[in-house]
């Protein structure tokens, strides 16, 4: 697939503060690409970015193969975004929203196109209503109505569940899902609820302090041998103080809250079978493979590891 | 650009805000001219102390539409500006506050079209604010008051001007103060760039009207010689000298003619700059921000 972003060595300093230092990495065209990271790691600095809201201090952006400092007009065209909260024009009605959008998008959007534009989104009844009205769902709904109006190529999507019920979120990963199966398009989405990017992202990149920790396909990064295995036993200190002795020391990762092991998930019988022999209770063991605790295994540690295909 | 202005207008006009700088001025004109019916008379009696002993006054005739007129844009004009910053000074710092202007920006437009589009959306507004105010102070006031000759205070004395001479002289008042209505738009505009909040452009544009028109105002010579040509404030108020009648060799006042012509044109040369100046900062000030909001 080709590139549909290139992002080259991108670096944004706002004063003494370097929001995002050195950041390359490459959306592929039908990838729904995770941009993952806690918040203030720089998401939506390098979104901003992409979208001409903030220079670049340094580097290079590449979008649909063209350079965007000198084909803005362009490529904007073709990209469809939700920057951060879905703020729109509270004094105007939904569609009235909409219909200012979709002209300055330069489409002629008739009656039809946009009400049915607000029934993808579910909002057709309140298309009259004015957005002051509207719940944050609503308007998330109503942010994502705006930025897919005039069919765009790729879309942008910051942290769009943000303020959404469960129903909501479902709702819209299905969405996200949908045109990206369905309608191929490729889609860039961030949050910081990384159990929402790993059930929708082909491909994820980790960012932390506005530096890369990883990026790559979601398969590769639930790779079965980087399962964290997490233990209860009746006396945690003890039980660890014995792992450390044991085969299983280079295994063991901060462990706040009870034992965790970075190990192969089909090695667990294994643990089990010594920690027996060691004269460990176990209470609990539990392999989890989502990639929160993937997340929050990078994010904490001193180092970082890269294993970006790139 | 034409679709550009029109979501602008659309915007601006779909706000209650924008209308209630129109009732204000509406009831303003409308509780001076319920004044001036009421006690126009003694009123004008008041002002012309004095000259009635050497002049034939009619005062009855002397309240009429256009004196009405002259008289409320005397009062008011001097206000406008801030019902103009009130629009103008919310344009880009209220799209950023609100945090559509970050949409907006990410959208297929140029930022120069973005500044340009809503200060010609300004524009529009300033000249539906004056085309509100001549409607009732002008308009209204002469299917009230009737027509008539019309007098006007000078610093040594005063002037009549004929009735038939009068309308014309209003027109170009207006396009005078259109003028530096849109000086008060542009700068309002300009601190709209820089804020991320539209109370701070729209209290920070009414207080350099005020520092300015105080420093203009001050006879003091550093003021006067090195400050005060460079104010836009020593302009702003040149609408008045429509309204001064030029004289021949004789003395005698030439009907048609304007005393300070070659001023009056200044004036809108040096409010015209401002304008080219102060739009011209805020577009290099919109096109080098980054937008955090």
């Amino acid at each position: 697939m080709p590139p549909i972003i290139t992002v080259h060595q991108l670096s944004k300093q706002f004063a003494e503060i370097h929001a995002v230092s050195d950041l390359s990495f490459t959306v592929n065209e039908g990838d729904v690409y995770g941009f993952l990271g806690q918040n203030g790691a720089g998401k939506s600095t390098t979104i901003r970015m992409l979208l001409t809201l903030i220079k670049p201090s340094s580097g290079q952006i590449k979008i649909f193969g063209k350079d965007l400092s000198t084909h803005r007009h362009e490529i904007l065209q073709k990209i469809g975004a939700v920057i951060e909260k879905p703020d729109l024009y509270k004094y105007l009605t939904a569609y009235q929203n909409l219909s200012i959008f979709a002209r300055i998008s330069g489409i002629k959007a008739n009656r039809t196109m946009l009400m049915n534009q607000l029934e993808q989104v579910g909002l057709a009844e309140r298309a009259h209503s004015k957005v002051k009205t509207f719940s944050q769902g609503m308007k998330q709904r109503l942010g994502i109505a705006v930025a897919l109006i005039h069919n765009p190529d790729l879309i942008i999507l910051d942290e769009p569940t943000n303020g959404l019920d469960p129903q909501g979120i479902a709702d819209i990963r299905q969405l996200i899902l949908q045109l990206s199966k369905e309608k191929g398009k490729t889609i860039l989405v961030s949050s910081h609820l990384l159990s929402e990017i790993e059930l929708i992202a082909n491909r994820i990149i980790i960012i932390d302090k506005g530096k890369k920790i990883v990026e790559g396909y979601s398969a590769e990064l639930l790779d079965p041998a980087k399962t964290i295995v997490q233990i209860e036993t009746t006396d945690n200190k003890v039980a660890i103080e014995q792992l450390a002795l044991s085969k299983w020391k280079e295994q063991i990762v901060s462990s706040p809250n009870g034992i965790r092991l970075q190990m192969n998930k089909n090695a667990i019988p294994d643990l089990v079978k010594d920690a027996v022999e060691m004269n460990i209770n176990i209470l609990a063991i539990q392999p989890r493979h989502s990639l929160e605790d993937y997340f929050l295994s990078l994010t904490t540690r001193p180092h970082h590891v890269d294993t970006t295909a790139n | 650009m034409w679709t550009l202005l029109q979501i602008e207008l659309f915007k601006i006009f779909k706000k209650p805000r924008t209308y209630l700088a129109f009732a204000i001025i509406a009831a303003f004109i409308f509780l001076i001219q319920v004044g001036l019916m009421v006690n126009g008379k003694d009123w004008m009696k008041f002002i012309l102390a004095g000259l009635d002993e050497t002049m034939d006054m009619e005062y009855d005739k002397l309240i009429n539409g256009y004196a009405v007129c002259f008289f409320v844009l005397n009062l008011l004009l001097v206000h406008v500006p801030i019902l103009v910053a009130l629009v103008a000074g919310d344009l880009v710092s209220g799209e950023a506050s609100m945090g559509t202007l970050r949409l907006l920006a990410a959208k297929p437009i140029s930022r120069t079209q973005i500044i340009l589009a809503k200060y010609f959306a300004a524009g529009i507004y300033v000249f539906a604010l004056l085309l509100w105010i001549a409607i009732i102070s002008l308009v209204f006031s002469i299917a009230v008051f009737g027509v008539n000759d019309l007098v006007v205070a000078k610093q040594n004395g005063i002037q009549l001007i004929e009735a038939n001479d009068i309308l014309w002289r209003y027109f170009c008042a207006f396009g005078f103060a259109y003028i530096a209505m849109m000086v008060v738009a542009a700068i309002a505009l300009l601190l709209s760039t820089l804020s991320e909040n539209s109370i701070g452009p729209i209290v920070a544009t009414v207080g350099i009207i005020i520092v300015c028109t105080l420093v203009s105002e001050m006879e003091i010579p550093i003021y006067q010689h090195y400050i005060k040509p460079y104010l836009f404030t020593t302009y702003m108020l040149g609408w008045k000298g429509f309204f001064y009648i030029g004289s021949n060799a004789e003395g005698e006042t030439v009907k048609g003619s304007i005393e300070y012509l070659p001023a009056i044109l200044k004036s809108m040369t040096a409010l015209l700059l401002y304008i080219i100046g102060l739009v011209g900062a805020a577009v290099f000030v919109f096109r080098k921000k980054d937008i955090l909001s």
